[in-house]
């Protein structure tokens, strides 16, 4: 094993060790150790958002809509789970996420044998077949449940709802990652503008969806407007960590090998990297697939965070905070991505809150994009730039050094 | 299978069908002819209610109209998506308020001149009110040009959206601040009290206030003359400012070539901030109409319309004055007709669909031109 793997290693662990000491001792009380959970979580979704916009270039504002799906799901699996010891929601969108994603993996070879596809309608084909699986996964789910759920409760009680948990964080990030390839098969071939106004527009749908979850959608116990309650708190510090720590090492690998190289020269240039045989549709796809796979476990472990979920927390204004954290910590940079969620999440819900005087709360907002104004005038590059710690950092190969102004000057005038 | 993908014999139609697009557009046209079978039915179902929410999308999409603008020669000139846009059309809203319900302006004529008839009293007062709010949201966005996104002007742009947004939070939040605009919602005066007229088969009758109008009669009040017929002024008037004059020539050409603009002796930054003037000048004047066809202001009053605003500039191709302005009205007959015929709550859903489906048939909106390749 590499040296620098070794310290990023033993760094993580040693700082999961000391944050878990404090916490067990009483030393970080319950509002910091939300805070840090809340970091933990909205670094997941920056390291996803990073990953389309920093490194692929493309400009998504979507992430909060895909944040929110995960969160939604993940929250009414374990609120079934909590209510009366019934697997139903767990078994049908377990069955739904892996018929759909088997589904579109198996039809996307077949596509892929066919030249020039159109966009739309490989988009109607997916949504028939996913649309048509849907229906047989909730009636296999509906028949499967009762054995399910039996099993389950065989675990001692702790356990079985930690695998849930389990389950369904990770059902919650494979639904967001199927919508949003269904989601961006016709989009992405939008320009970037309007690659993000087009996303907005699905964070605003899923807004309002949300909002009538329970009169247009057969959801009666996400209670709308109204918000989720008793969803179990499950998420802790461990949990977080371990999510945020693999997160992080899959980006890091995945940027290291020749699919990130590909994925970062679809942002440096299109036609370039076309004309290297790089199959672009295939990448910003691939990046955008799994920014949303992230921001759907991301929204998992926020749902349980306080077991109550209301979708004003998943308004559109708030799908910039993910894009304010990754411009402020350095596009294109992990550590950047992982320092500013830290710190915005610290400063903004804490210090804030706590530095500010009592009934001077409300100058929060105000202060708050001063801040930003400040950073954008002042390091348009980000807090961080492209500093990046030793174990995230890509070894590339040397530059081959570019030719003298001075000889092709000397070339010209003869 | 060949190739370089023509269409071959051996191909069955489903292959084809996906390669040429046909099943796409048999899903679009789908979801089209479900829209328009839904819009019939209700057509043929009750014609009058129909046609009385067409014109409350027309005063809806007037107003979106006056927003969109602002959007759309802002983006056409610096390629920056202005976030604040909907907070200054707020702020005029505001200025509206406060101008009338605070310091009386709108009866300033009679106080100078009194024994001034009403109506001439009331029209050169609301005028005038229309005309400070346009004029402090002019200054208020040549101010946030300058401050905030002038030095970014050759940054990347990502960094002058979020600045962008920065503004908007902080005008929103100032806005709420108790000593600002205050965080309540506030009822706005109206400067003139409302007159409805119904028209049925009897023809047009003035409608008392308070009493019910008959069965099968639209109802049109004064209100939605106003910000229609102010609408169709401004944009005649905007229309005037760009096409005919030395500065709308110059914004056209600072649209069309920023670097050859400057060489050609063009002020750049003064025909931006100029841009940004004017397109705040719109707004602010939609805020009042806004606020007086829905009389109620608040600090955050300015996301949603700004948003959609915004939609519908793209909607029509943005940075497209004409396609503003078509996009804002489809905006405005799309959001009260779903509210109506679909769901209260779905309109937003409705109406960003209709952008997203808008974007995949024409990237560019409807009257939008390709995008140029710029060195």
């Amino acid at each position: 094993m590499q040296r620098t793997t070794l310290f990023f290693l033993g760094g993580a662990a040693l700082i999961f060790v000391i944050v878990q000491a404090m916490i067990s001792f009483g030393l970080l009380n319950d509002f910091y150790v939300n805070i840090l959970l809340l970091a933990s979580v909205y670094a997941i979704v920056g390291l996803g958002l990073n990953l389309i916009y920093g490194f692929n270039g493309q400009f998504s504002l979507g992430q909060w809509g895909f944040y929110a799906i995960g969160a939604y799901a993940a929250g009414d699996i374990t609120y079934w789970w909590t209510l009366d010891k019934s697997a139903h929601a767990l078994m049908i969108a377990l069955l739904a996420v892996l018929f759909c994603g088997a589904a579109i993996l198996l039809l996307r070879k077949l596509l892929s044998r066919v030249r020039g596809v159109d966009a739309l309608s490989a988009f109607t084909l997916y949504l028939v077949v996913v649309i048509f699986l849907v229906f047989i996964a909730i009636q296999l789910g509906q028949a499967l449940s009762p054995a399910v759920s039996g099993l389950l409760s065989l675990l001692p009680d702790g356990l079985s709802l930690q695998i849930v948990f389990f389950l369904a964080v990770l059902i919650a990030g494979l639904m967001a990652a199927e919508i949003s390839f269904l989601f961006g098969l016709p989009v992405l071939t939008l320009g970037s503008d309007y690659f993000g106004i087009a996303t907005l527009g699905l964070t605003i749908i899923v807004k309002v969806l949300l909002d009538n979850s329970d009169t247009l959608l057969p959801f009666p116990e996400m209670k709308g407007a109204r918000g989720m309650v008793g969803i179990p708190e499950v998420t802790n510090w461990f949990w977080a960590f371990a999510f945020l720590l693999v997160i992080v090492i899959v980006v890091r690998n995945l940027l290291h090998s020749s699919y990130g190289r590909a994925i970062i020269s679809v942002r440096e240039d299109e036609i370039a990297a076309k004309a290297m045989g790089i199959d672009i549709a295939h990448y910003k796809n691939l990046s955008f697939v799994l920014g949303s796979l992230f921001a759907g476990l991301a929204g998992g472990l926020y749902a349980h965070i306080n077991g109550f979920l209301h979708p004003n927390t998943f308004n559109f204004i708030k799908s910039f905070d993910p894009m304010i954290i990754i411009v402020m910590g350095g596009l294109g940079s992990i550590t950047g991505t992982l320092g500013a969620s830290f710190a915005w999440a610290f400063i903004l819900e804490g210090l804030l809150r706590v530095i500010l005087p009592q009934g001077t709360e409300t100058w929060r907002f105000v202060v708050y994009p001063l801040i930003l104004l400040l950073i954008m005038l002042l390091r348009p590059k980000g807090l961080m730039g492209e500093i990046e710690l030793p174990f995230l950092r890509q070894v590339l190969p040397p530059l081959k050094p570019k030719a003298q102004p001075e000889e092709t000057q000397a070339e010209v005038k003869p | 299978m060949t190739p370089n993908g023509t269409p071959n014999s051996k191909d069955t139609l489903f292959i084809q069908s996906l390669r040429k697009g046909w099943l796409g557009k048999v899903f679009l046209i789908l979801i089209g002819l479900a829209a328009l079978w839904k819009l019939g039915v209700s057509l043929a179902d009750n014609p009058v209610l129909f046609l009385q929410q067409v014109i409350n999308g027309l005063q809806l999409g007037f107003v979106y109209a006056l927003i969109a603008l602002g959007y759309t020669m802002v983006y056409g000139i610096v390629r920056l998506i202005n976030f604040a846009h909907g907070d200054v059309f707020m702020v005029g809203a505001f200025v509206g308020f406060y101008t009338i319900a605070r310091f009386q302006f709108h009866t300033w004529p009679e106080r100078l001149f009194p024994g001034l008839p009403q109506w001439l009293v009331l029209g050169v007062g609301t005028v005038t009110v229309v005309l400070i709010s346009m004029a402090i949201c002019a200054l208020l966005a040549f101010t946030i040009e300058r401050v905030a996104y002038k030095p970014l002007r050759n940054a990347p742009r990502i960094s002058a959206l979020i600045t962008a947004i920065g503004v908007s939070f902080f005008l929103e939040y100032f806005g709420a601040l108790q000593f600002v605009f205050t965080p309540n919602f506030v009822t706005f005066e109206r400067p003139f009290s409302v007159q409805n007229w119904q028209i049925n088969n009897l023809g047009i009758q003035a409608l008392p206030s308070g009493q019910s109008p008959a069965d099968n009669s639209i109802i049109i009040s004064n209100i939605a003359l106003i910000i229609v017929l102010a609408s169709i002024l401004l944009l005649l008037l905007l229309q005037f400012i760009v096409q005919g004059t030395r500065v709308g020539k110059a914004m056209r050409a600072v649209a069309y070539d920023k670097q050859t603009a400057r060489l050609m002796g063009i002020n750049v930054d003064g025909i931006i901030s100029i841009t940004f003037a004017i397109g705040a000048a719109l707004a602010g004047a939609a805020g009042i109409l806004y606020a007086t066809a829905f009389p109620q202001v608040y600090f955050v009053m300015g996301i949603i319309p700004g948003l959609k605003a915004f939609v519908a500039a793209v909607l029509g191709g943005i940075g497209s004055i004409p396609g503003a302005v078509v996009g804002a009205l489809i905006m405005g007959q799309a959001e009260v007709l779903s509210a109506a015929y679909i769901s209260t709550p779905m309109r937003d859903a409705v109406a960003f669909s209709i952008l997203v489906i808008v974007l995949l048939v024409r990237p560019t909106g409807i009257f939008g031109e390709p995008e140029r390749e710029k060195a």
